[in-house]
């Protein structure tokens, strides 16, 4: 049975909700009622010399109405478009894709930097358990107030204007946080300092990393990883991110 | 109407294929495509052992194309025959599997393992851009196009598709010779070898620096390059590059295709090959089109 749709959403709403973070609110037909915390779903552009979908996170789910949130950052001529469309407007997706985070019952760390914030708030609503949010930023918060109703967020920001003034690893250690699992997302240096202190703790970890992809759906073998396990889907060691992933442990994967 | 296409007495219930490595073996796509509704599935390249491919970033996007240097990841005959040939056959579409090697031995290898195997043509991939042995290197010259091509054709069984580079002089040359050596039918165009660099990073986009361009932006030069080959020869051909819907489908036959292939569409929508088979049969219907063979090199 089809896991994946492909549908023509609607947008409930768009706003911008930092300098170049947007939030749109998705109306679908079956892809929020299936989606879990940790998935993506992939936006096509309208303007035809865009080939590519857009991979982008699932922040928040809203089963009943079946609607989905999305917070990226404009990075490029494809979310450019996106954050042009307006309430009303349609927009072509197919999801949801990827193994979302496991959730598990253990006190947790939930890691969050940059644009690798957004889907951590779906999965702290989700996590019925004790929880950290700890959040990384570069200067503007984003977010900030619907983590507060979830739990009190620990932030850290690079120039210091709120919150710690460093990376989440220093308002882990500045705060004296402790845990048992690490869910984790943003990027590179910051999953793989959040690796180290895992192994270093003894904790499970998990993250979730990006690559830039072709299909979104496993076939294409553009978003691959190294993984230290023979992957079943080639017999080589290299994991598909769309497919296998986003979400991984740390330990299985190389980065 | 009758939609059905024939190429080395083998039969299809319509022209659209999939083209190699951009729909797997099919399974990620069945979500989204009735396979039954194809002409055939041709799977992702399979070597005789397991292929590692290329580091990433492997993928990046053009204006109206992409480049990619995969470089052929594939999990080897034993796997492909375990799980994907039998995947495929459930479906009522024929199988076509794309074979590549380092050497000719690692090609005719595969090809004698797939003898036995339910599967109706072996497309031999020479054209493959983004490896640094085998692939394009047996394709860029035609002297080796005509021996590769009648070293296979000894141990295949099947008929063989020689997959052709449009990286090269005179396409016309290259496919005379792969008809030489004994091609059932040939399929073209490969990606085109092409690169892209980021200005912010001054970084190449791809770990490979160069990568194979496919997409809308190639189509023009598909179409060209089909019409040259098939002037020059008399075995059917595969047309593919840049087809992204049934008017670019119906324009690849019309330069001489008996059959089309779609890949990178199927990026901008999984949706899309069954889409192009379906806007055929409107075009048809439009023109008046009883039988498709009608189209095959209809410009003139």
């Amino acid at each position: 049975m089809a896991d994946k749709f492909k549908e023509q959403a609607v947008i409930i709403r768009q706003e911008e909700i930092s300098y170049g973070i947007y939030s749109m609110w998705l109306k679908t037909d079956k892809i929020a009622g299936n989606a879990k915390p940790g998935q993506f779903i992939s936006i096509y552009c309208h303007e035809g010399s865009r080939l590519l979908p857009r991979p982008i996170s699932i922040c928040e789910i809203d089963r009943a109405d079946q609607a989905l949130r999305i917070v990226y950052r404009v990075q490029g001529k494809g979310t450019e478009e996106f954050s042009r469309m307006r309430t009303g407007g349609s927009v072509d997706i197919v999801g949801p894709l990827g193994n979302g985070f496991p959730l598990k019952e253990k006190k947790a760390f939930l890691i969050g930097g940059g644009i690798g914030i957004p889907p951590m708030l779906q999965l702290a609503k989700e996590l019925k358990c004790e929880k950290q949010m700890i959040l990384g930023y570069q200067d503007s918060l984003f977010l900030q107030e619907e983590f507060k109703r979830l739990g009190n967020p620990y932030v850290a920001t690079e120039d210091g204007s709120y919150g710690t003034e460093g990376n989440v690893m220093d308002a882990i250690r500045e705060n004296g946080l402790d845990a048992e699992i690490i869910y984790a997302c943003g990027p590179m240096p910051m999953l793989r300092a959040v690796k180290a202190y895992a192994r270093e703790k003894n904790m499970e970890c998990w993250v979730s990393l990006e690559e830039r992809m072709a299909c979104g759906i496993g076939a294409c073998l553009g978003c691959v990883c190294k993984s230290k396990e023979r992957d079943g889907h080639t017999n080589v060691n290299s994991k598909r991110i769309c497919k296998e992933g986003p979400v991984f442990r740390a330990e299985e994967v190389e980065f | 109407m009758n939609t059905k296409v024939s190429l080395a007495g083998v039969t299809f219930k319509n022209p659209v294929m999939t083209a190699s490595g951009t729909f797997g073996s099919g399974k990620e796509f069945a979500e989204f495509v009735d396979l039954n509704k194809l002409g055939a599935v041709v799977t992702k390249g399979v070597a005789n052992a397991p292929w590692t491919g290329n580091p990433t970033p492997r993928i990046a996007e053009t204006y109206g194309g992409m480049l990619n240097a995969v470089g052929l990841q594939n999990p080897g005959i034993d796997m492909f025959v375990e799980r994907d040939i039998p995947y495929l056959a459930k479906f009522d579409t024929r199988i076509i599997v794309n074979v590549c090697g380092r050497t000719v031995q690692d090609y005719c290898e595969v090809a004698e393992r797939l003898a036995s195997q339910p599967v109706d043509m072996l497309e031999i991939n020479i054209s493959c851009p983004n490896v640094e042995e085998g692939g394009i290197a047996f394709g860029q010259n035609a002297k080796s196009i005509e021996d590769i091509t009648k070293e296979v054709k000894r141990h295949a069984k099947q008929p063989i598709i020689m997959k052709l580079s449009p990286n090269v002089t005179d396409i016309a040359e290259m496919a005379k010779a792969a008809e030489a050596g004994g091609a059932d039918v040939l399929s073209l165009i490969n990606t085109i070898t092409g690169m892209k660099i980021d200005i912010h990073s001054r970084k190449f986009a791809l770990a490979n620096k160069t990568g194979g361009l496919s997409g809308p932006a190639i189509h023009p030069i598909a179409v060209r390059m089909v019409y040259q080959a098939a002037q020059a020869v008399a075995i059917p051909i595969i047309g593919m590059g840049g087809i992204l819907t049934a008017e670019d489908a119906i324009e690849m036959m019309m330069a001489g295709a008996s059959a089309v292939a779609v890949g990178t569409a199927n990026f901008r929508n999984p949706q899309v090959t069954m889409e192009i088979a379906q806007g055929i049969c409107e075009y048809m219907e439009e023109y008046n089109v009883e039988d498709i063979n009608e189209l095959i090199g209809a410009v003139g």
